[in-house]
C-alpha cells in the first residue's frame, strides 16, 4: 500500500492571516494526506527544520504580508541545507503576478493565486509530489 | 431546506415575510425610536441629519514620512478622520532592525519604532482637529502614550484628544492572531488603559470590539455577532473585577463590524447587535448612564468578498456592503478599494473608495430618514433570529467557563476553522456564486498599478532607529526600562511609565520586549 503524503503547512513572518493555511490544510487532510501545520509568527528556519524533522515531502508556505520575495528563498535555503532539496514547495496568498518567476526561480514549484478551487491544489499536489 | 435560499450565513429565507412574521414584537420594547432604549434603531433621535458618519480610510505604510504625506492627501480629499495602519513588527512589538522585523518593514502599515515616527507621521497634522484610530492591539498602550506625547508637543492637552486604539485583544486569540502575551496580562494592561483613560484621555475611544477580523477570519455573520458581543461583555467584566465603575469606561467602548454582501442580514446583523448591547449593559451589567448602553461602531467592508479576479467589479461588492453599514447605522465608515486582492491600494483606487462613500452620502438620499429598513418584516424577523442565535452562543461560551477559558480550549478558532472551509466548499461546488471566479469569469490580463515598498524606505527607517538610540540620553532610557519592569511586576497602573519610557525615546521593541520578559508569549491552540 502507498503511504500517506505527509504534508508542511507553514506559515512563515509576523503576518497572522492564517484562514487560507488553515482551510488548505483542511483540504489536505480529507484528500487523505498527513499534515503539520507549524502555527504563527516562524522564521524560515523553524520551518525548514519542522520540514526535515517531520520527513515531509511538501512544504505549503501561506504568505499574505508581501514579504514573500525573501521568507520564500529563506525557507528554501533552509531545506537545501538540511539536504532536503526533493522537497515539492508551494506557495499560497497574496502574490503580485510579476514576483511569481523570481519565486519560481528559487525552487517554488506552483504559486496559487486567491480564488483558486482547493481541488486544483490537492490534484496538483499529488500528481507533482515526489514519492518514496 | 433548499440551499438556494439561505443568507450567506445560512439562515434559511422565505419567499415572503408578513405581518405574522413579527408579531411578536413589541415597538416600544424591542424596537423604540431612534435615539431610544433598547436603541434597535440607532443611537441618535436625528441620526445623519445630526451628523453624517465620518469617512475614516484606513491606510498606512513604509514609513511615517510617506504615510503623513497620504493622510494629508486623504484630508485634503474631504476624509474625515484618520486611521492609521501599523507594519506587522510595530503590531507584534519589534523594531524595524529586529531579526524577525527586517523583511516586514512598512509592507503593510507604516513602521513605528519610537516617538521620532509618531512625531514625523502627524507632521502638520494638529491633534486637536482631528480624530485618528489606530489597529494597534498588543502594544495599544504604548502607541497610545506615543499619540500624547506627540500631542504634549503640539501643545495638546490629553484631554482634548480624539480617537480610538483597537486593543481589542480577545479578537486576536480568537482570529486575527496579533497576540503577544498571554489572556491575563493582555487584560490587566487593557484594564490599565481603561482606568487611565477615565481621567486623563477622556475623549478617547479605549477599546474599538472587533468582529471584523473575526469574519475575515472566515465565520459566519452570527458568529461575528455574538463573539464580538461576548468579548465586549468579557472586557465589562474584567473593568469591574479590577475595581472600575461600569459607567466610568463603558461610554468609551465602541465596535467595530464588517459589512459582508448579503445586504439584510447585514443590517439585521447591527441591529441586533444594539439591541443586544443595550439590554446586557442595563439589565446585566447594571449601567446607570445611557452612553453605555449605546452601541457604536465603525464599519469596514469586507476584505474577504474582494476578487483578484476582474478586479473593478470589486467597486461594486464595496458599494453594496457600504450600503448596508449606512442603513443599519454606522458611525464611521471605510470602504475598501478594489485592488486590495492584489496588494494595498494605489491613490486612484483609494479615492474611488472614498468617492462611493461620498456618493452614498450626497446623492443617494439613504442617509436622510434614521434606520430607513425599520419595520421592514424580512429585516425585522432577520434581527430577532440573529439575537436569538447570537444567545444560543452566549450560552454555550458560558458552559466553556467564559470567553479566555473557550479560547484556550480552541472553541472559537475552531468553530471559524469549520465555517471558513464549509464556505470555500460551497464556492468550490458552485453553491454559492462569485461573480468572474466560479461563474461569468473571462480571459483576462489584470493590469492594476501596485503601490509597492521600496528598499530605500526600509534603510531609512534603518538609520532613524539608529540615530534615535545614539542621540537620546541611554542611561534615563534604562532607567525607565527598569521603572516598567518593576511596575509590570506589581500591580501598578503601566500608563503612566511607559508614557516617561516613551518621552525618553525608549523605542517600541525595547519597551515590549521588557513586558515580554516579565510576562511572556502566547502560543495557540492551532485548529483547523
Amino acid at each position: 500500500m502507498e503511504s500517506k503524503i505527509r504534508v508542511l503547512v507553514g506559515k512563515p513572518g509576523l503576518d497572522g492571516h492564517d484562514r487560507g493555511a488553515k482551510v488548505v490544510a483542511r483540504a489536505f487532510r480529507d484528500a487523505g494526506m498527513e499534515v503539520i501545520y507549524s502555527g504563527l509568527h516562524r522564521t524560515p528556519e523553524e520551518i525548514a527544520r519542522m520540514a526535515v524533522d517531520e520527513d515531509v515531502a511538501v512544504v505549503a508556505l501561506s504568505i499574505l504580508s508581501g514579504a514573500h520575495g525573501s521568507l520564500v528563498p529563506a525557507v528554501i535555503e533552509g531545506l537545501r541545507q538540511d539536504g532536503a532539496d526533493d522537497v515539492l514547495v508551494l506557495v499560497g496568498g497574496i502574490i503580485p503576478k510579476a514576483d511569481v518567476p523570481a519565486l519560481e526561480q528559487a525552487g517554488v514549484s506552483r504559486v496559487f493565486g486567491p480564488g483558486t478551487p482547493l481541488e486544483t491544489i490537492v490534484a496538483y499536489t499529488k500528481s507533482h509530489v515526489r514519492r518514496r | 431546506m433548499d440551499e438556494r435560499y439561505l443568507t450567506l450565513s445560512g439562515i434559511p429565507i422565505k419567499n415572503c415575510y408578513r405581518p405574522d412574521d413579527t408579531r411578536q414584537l413589541d415597538y416600544a420594547r424591542d424596537l423604540a425610536d431612534p435615539g431610544n432604549y433598547p436603541f434597535t434603531r440607532g443611537i441618535h433621535r436625528d441620526m445623519y441629519r445630526g451628523r453624517r458618519w465620518t469617512m475614516r480610510q484606513f491606510s498606512g505604510f513604509a514609513t511615517a514620512q510617506e504615510s503623513n504625506e497620504r493622510y494629508r492627501y486623504l484630508l485634503k480629499q474631504g476624509q474625515t478622520g484618520l486611521s492609521v495602519a501599523f507594519d506587522m513588527p510595530t503590531i507584534m512589538g519589534y523594531d524595524s532592525d529586529h531579526p524577525k522585523a527586517r523583511s516586514e518593514v512598512g509592507l503593510l502599515g507604516v513602521a513605528i519604532d519610537s516617538l521620532a515616527d509618531m512625531e514625523i507621521l502627524f507632521s502638520q497634522i494638529p491633534l486637536d482637529e482631528v480624530s485618528t484610530s489606530m489597529t494597534i492591539n498588543a502594544p495599544a498602550a504604548v502607541l497610545l502614550a506615543m499619540y500624547i506625547a506627540v500631542g504634549e508637543k503640539q501643545g495638546v492637552a490629553s484631554q482634548r484628544l480624539a480617537g480610538t486604539i483597537q486593543n481589542d485583544i480577545l479578537k486576536e486569540y480568537i482570529a486575527q492572531n496579533s497576540y503577544i502575551f498571554p489572556p491575563e496580562p493582555s487584560l490587566r494592561i487593557i484594564t490599565d488603559i481603561l482606568s487611565y483613560c477615565a481621567k486623563e484621555v477622556p475623549r478617547w475611544n479605549t477599546i474599538s470590539i472587533s468582529g471584523y477580523h473575526i469574519r475575515e477570519a472566515g465565520s459566519t455573520a452570527v458568529q461575528e455577532l455574538a463573539f464580538t458581543l461576548a468579548d465586549g461583555m468579557a472586557y465589562v467584566e474584567a473593568g469591574i473585577a479590577r475595581g472600575l465603575a461600569v459607567d466610568d469606561f463603558a461610554p468609551r467602548l465602541s465596535f467595530f463590524f464588517n459589512a459582508h454582501n448579503d445586504l439584510f442580514e447585514e443590517v439585521a446583523k447591527y441591529r441586533a447587535a444594539r439591541r443586544i448591547w443595550a439590554r446586557v449593559m442595563k439589565e446585566k451589567y447594571g449601567a446607570k448612564d445611557p452612553r453605555s448602553w449605546r452601541l457604536r461602531f465603525h464599519t469596514q467592508t469586507a476584505g474577504c468578498s474582494l476578487t483578484a479576479q476582474q478586479p473593478e467589479n470589486n467597486i461594486v461588492r464595496t458599494t453594496v456592503q457600504a450600503l448596508a453599514a449606512v442603513l443599519g447605522g454606522t458611525q464611521s465608515l471605510h470602504t475598501n478599494s478594489m485592488d486590495e486582492a492584489w496588494a494595498l491600494p494605489g491613490e486612484k483606487a483609494v479615492t474611488i473608495a472614498l468617492r462611493t462613500q461620498q456618493i452614498l452620502a450626497e446623492e443617494s438620499g439613504v442617509a436622510q430618514a434614521a434606520d430607513p429598513l425599520g419595520g421592514s418584516y424580512l429585516v425585522e424577523a432577520l434581527t430577532d433570529e440573529m439575537e436569538r442565535l447570537a444567545q444560543e452562543y452566549f450560552d454555550k461560551i458560558d458552559r466553556l467557563g467564559g470567553v479566555v477559558s473557550a479560547i484556550e480550549k480552541g472553541f472559537f478558532q475552531q468553530e471559524i476553522a469549520d465555517a471558513s472551509y464549509h464556505y470555500q466548499n460551497r464556492v468550490d461546488k458552485d453553491e454559492y456564486v462569485v461573480v468572474g471566479v466560479n461563474r461569468y469569469q473571462m480571459e483576462e490580463n489584470v493590469e492594476i498599478p501596485l503601490l509597492s515598498v521600496g528598499q530605500e524606505s526600509v534603510r531609512q527607517q534603518w538609520k532613524r532607529l539608529e540615530r534615535v538610540r545614539s542621540e537620546r540620553d541611554g542611561q534615563e532610557v534604562r532607567r525607565m526600562l527598569e521603572d516598567l519592569k518593576e511596575c509590570a511586576q506589581s500591580d501598578a497602573n503601566l500608563m503612566p511609565v511607559i508614557l516617561d519610557a516613551v518621552r525618553s525615546f525608549a523605542t517600541l521593541g525595547e519597551i515590549m520586549g521588557t513586558l515580554r520578559s516579565v510576562f511572556g508569549e502566547y502560543r495557540e491552540p492551532a485548529r483547523f
